[in-house]
């Protein structure tokens, strides 16, 4: 008989849970961090270890009462906020037109932002024009702030004759290379690898230009999260690291993601500064990207940073979130609604109220409408036209060749 | 004309290209200051410096992943695989990335970057050092997936691998490298003296596409790519039979024009190649080839292939096509 084996639990190994199911009662401890917590160090200096604190931290601008604070208040000035308010408010009003169009059958799926909008936004309005982003479905926002059209957006979401991915995309997948919004990929995680790529290419020809890219907490178990974090320490490129800690990857919770308790401060491991910021913080979120942009502008490369944020919404149009987590888990959730947060901050401040909120709500409401019945001249999935059949066979490499040419005829079309 | 084996033809390409085209870097384990494990990339960093040939971190689906990159921000990247054996780690970025980000973003993004991966057995390898995995490419639309055999087709295919604006696999037969192979492991000779050694310098491209024929017959059509261009070469010589032979070089798209022509001459085939038989390229073969040529078939078309194994190390000489198996298999072609 060999030793007796310890057995420290019932369980052989640890299957990590969420803090409540649908019939358990939502968790969450209340925030003790504050905006005056921690310092910001000078981004041309700082060294990873030097970010410690903040990795493990939470990086906090707005205080619980409304106020912006701390080290890290970008002192924002009043258009820029409101400018930034009026993204976030578009991009939801756009999504919930969206969904709605999905549920008759004009659209086949749908991905809202709800509860994330502060962070593509304020983040890309953080970066230079110039700058690469390199999203995953996550993060349309950045399109609001680079100016995209609705009207090409929706052609893309119902996938009529104009959309300028022809049909071939999933609605959301969007890319817009004049934007510098790169081809968004369904495989989660793939994007996050290949922004390496994309900022040592802007370094090699020697161009002011960063990359940004987000990936989420769920994704980032695969290899793609691990080979880019390693990538940027090894060869120091201009890229922005965010990982967008929204809780759940469908019904996957972020405990079954990873055993460590914090992600942003696995990136100090490859001596790489990291930040753990509110990511329901407009101008929190705003200031850390600014730091990162700054520490590219001092040729010092690669910033590491999580986005505490909680998806307030399903995963998909596909999905039922009442059947894995509590109804109301959003409700409990300390860091609040990110559009909230900057309204009552800019009504406290004076330059927002009430009023001017409706109203703009109304005009972009108005203006997502419009932008809707137009794009639906060309088309969508429900009544057509689609993008002709064609649009299968070519761009699958630069010139079509004699087997898919063949193909093509045989369809006929 | 210079004569070169082929490590020399295809550092001569990496070499022209780089000189014509700055957008060019290229990386991959040990090819920086070492020049490569077999030598591939020798001298080329020092030449071109350290920012365009680098050593990469071994994380073949990293480094594919930062070839994608850069590839949709306008270099042009050249990757190696040290052995193709070990490109699965990369492959969700080849297969799902790399071959459909044109296609994806309606065009706007294009992802020009070659993959060179040594590849097949002969160098007693043993299952992972002697894969050659080409058919787990060419079942995936947007690749182009290439295959030289010779000092002169590897450098004129690797610069049109480089100059294409879609990215390519290509396959280097890791057996070739110093000398072609015919079959007998005791007698390897180097490529002094081949006809195929003498390869331009400067610029040379070969289209991509095009397959090569390298002797003709009337009696059998042998196709083959890679190491068993040459194994088949002396397989007909040794059977005494009259075969065209041709040299697929291209996979993806294949030189259909150029097989069915010799088929239609010829009315029997045999296929050689040293991958597995199940699902391996010679079944596309065969199956293109019976819709095109059905009425002149004469004989059903042979597949000498490697076994449905894994690639075994101290018995390798009995899993890969040899002279005798590739002779018999002709032979049966000839049967009435």
């Amino acid at each position: 008989m060999g030793e007796q084996r310890e057995v420290i639990t019932a369980d052989p190994y640890i299957v990590g849970k969420p803090p409540a199911r649908p019939d358990g009662k939502p968790g969450f401890a209340a925030w003790t961090e504050k905006p005056s917590d921690l310092s910001r160090p000078d981004p041309a200096t700082c060294s990873a270890p030097d970010t410690h604190d903040h990795a493990h931290g939470l990086i906090r601008v707005l205080s619980d009462a409304g106020d912006a604070e701390g080290e890290w208040d970008p002192k924002m000035d009043d258009a820029t906020l409101l400018e930034g308010l009026g993204y976030m408010m578009k991009l939801r009003i756009f999504d919930d037109r969206m969904i709605k169009m999905q549920r008759t059958g004009k659209l086949s799926f749908y991905m809202r932002s709800l509860g994330e909008e502060a962070i593509a936004i304020a983040q890309t309005m953080a970066l230079k024009e110039q700058d690469w982003i390199f999203p995953t479905y996550r993060q349309p926002g950045a399109q609001f702030v680079r100016g995209r059209d609705l009207v090409s957006m929706i052609n893309h979401c119902v996938g009529n004759i104009e959309d300028n991915v022809k049909g071939r995309q999933m609605p959301v997948h969007y890319t817009w290379k004049e934007g510098r919004f790169i081809s968004v990929s369904s495989p989660v995680g793939t994007q996050f690898s290949q922004a390496i790529g994309v900022a040592m290419a802007s370094a090699y020809k020697g161009l002011d230009e960063a990359c940004i890219t987000w990936i989420g907490d769920g994704a980032s178990a695969e290899g793609d999260y691990h080979y880019a974090v390693n990538f940027a320490s090894t060869f120091k490129p201009p890229v922005i690291l965010c990982l967008v800690n929204n809780q759940w990857a469908i019904s996957t919770h972020q405990n079954l993601a990873t055993g460590g308790r914090n992600f942003a401060a696995r990136g100090l491991a490859y001596d790489i500064p990291c930040l753990r910021v509110d990511g329901n913080d407009f101008l929190a979120v705003y200031a850390v990207t600014e730091w990162a942009r700054q520490r590219i502008d001092a040729g010092l490369g690669p910033t590491h940073m999580e986005l505490y944020t909680y998806r307030a919404g399903p995963h998909s149009s596909s999905d039922d979130p009442s059947v894995y987590r509590h109804a109301d888990e959003a409700g409990y959730w300390p860091g609040g609604d990110p559009v909230e947060r900057l309204k009552q901050h800019a009504i406290k401040k004076g330059i927002w109220s009430e009023e001017k909120h409706s109203a703009l709500e109304k005009i972009l409401d108005e203006e997502i409408m419009s932008a809707y019945k137009e794009a639906v001249k060309n088309g969508d999935l429900a009544n057509g036209p689609y993008p002709p059949a064609s649009t299968i066979f070519t761009e699958v490499y630069e010139e079509v060749p004699w087997h898919i040419q063949e193909q093509r005829e045989e369809l006929g079309k | 004309m210079t004569e070169m084996n082929m490590i020399q033809a295809l550092n001569s390409a990496l070499d022209e290209r780089m000189n014509a085209d700055e957008d060019i870097v290229v990386f991959g384990e040990d090819v920086g200051f070492f020049g490569g494990v077999f030598r591939v990339t020798d001298g080329l960093q020092k030449k071109h410096g350290a920012h365009r040939i680098f050593d990469a971190p071994l994380a073949e689906g990293g480094f594919a992943a930062m070839a994608f990159g850069m590839g949709i921000n306008g270099l042009r990247p050249v990757m190696e695989i040290q052995f193709a054996d070990y490109i699965f780690p990369a492959y969700d970025q080849i297969v799902n990335e790399m071959a459909k980000v044109r296609h994806r973003s309606g065009g706007e993004f294009t992802c020009p970057v070659t993959i060179r991966a040594p590849a097949g057995g002969g160098i007693r390898g043993g299952h992972h050092h002697s894969q050659s995995p080409e058919a787990q490419f060419t079942h995936t639309p947007g690749l182009k997936v290439v295959y030289c055999s010779t000092p002169r087709n590897g450098k004129g295919l690797l610069t049109s691998a480089i100059e294409s604006n879609d990215p390519v696999i290509f396959f280097e037969p890791k057996r070739c490298y110093r000398g072609p192979f015919y079959g007998d492991p005791h007698n390897v000779p180097t490529w002094k003296g081949h006809e195929d050694a003498d390869v331009p310098e400067g610029h040379y491209a070969i289209p991509l596409g095009q397959a090569n024929m390298v002797q003709e017959g009337d009696a059998c059509t042998v196709i083959a790519w890679g190491t068993m261009v040459h194994v088949a070469q002396q397989a007909i010589k040794d059977c005494g039979i009259s075969c065209d032979l041709i040299d697929l070089q291209t996979l993806v798209p294949w030189d259909r024009d150029a097989v069915v022509n010799s088929v239609k001459k010829t009315g029997r085939v045999v296929v050689v190649h040293e991958a597995p038989k199940t699902s391996g390229f010679g079944g596309e073969m065969a199956a293109s080839i019976q819709e095109r040529c059905f009425y002149h078939l004469e004989a059903p078309i042979e597949r000498v292939t490697g076994w449905d194994t894994p690639f075994p190390h101290t018995t390798e000489w009995d899993y890969m096509p040899s002279p005798s198996r590739i002779s018999e298999a002709i032979k049966r072609t000839q049967e009435d």
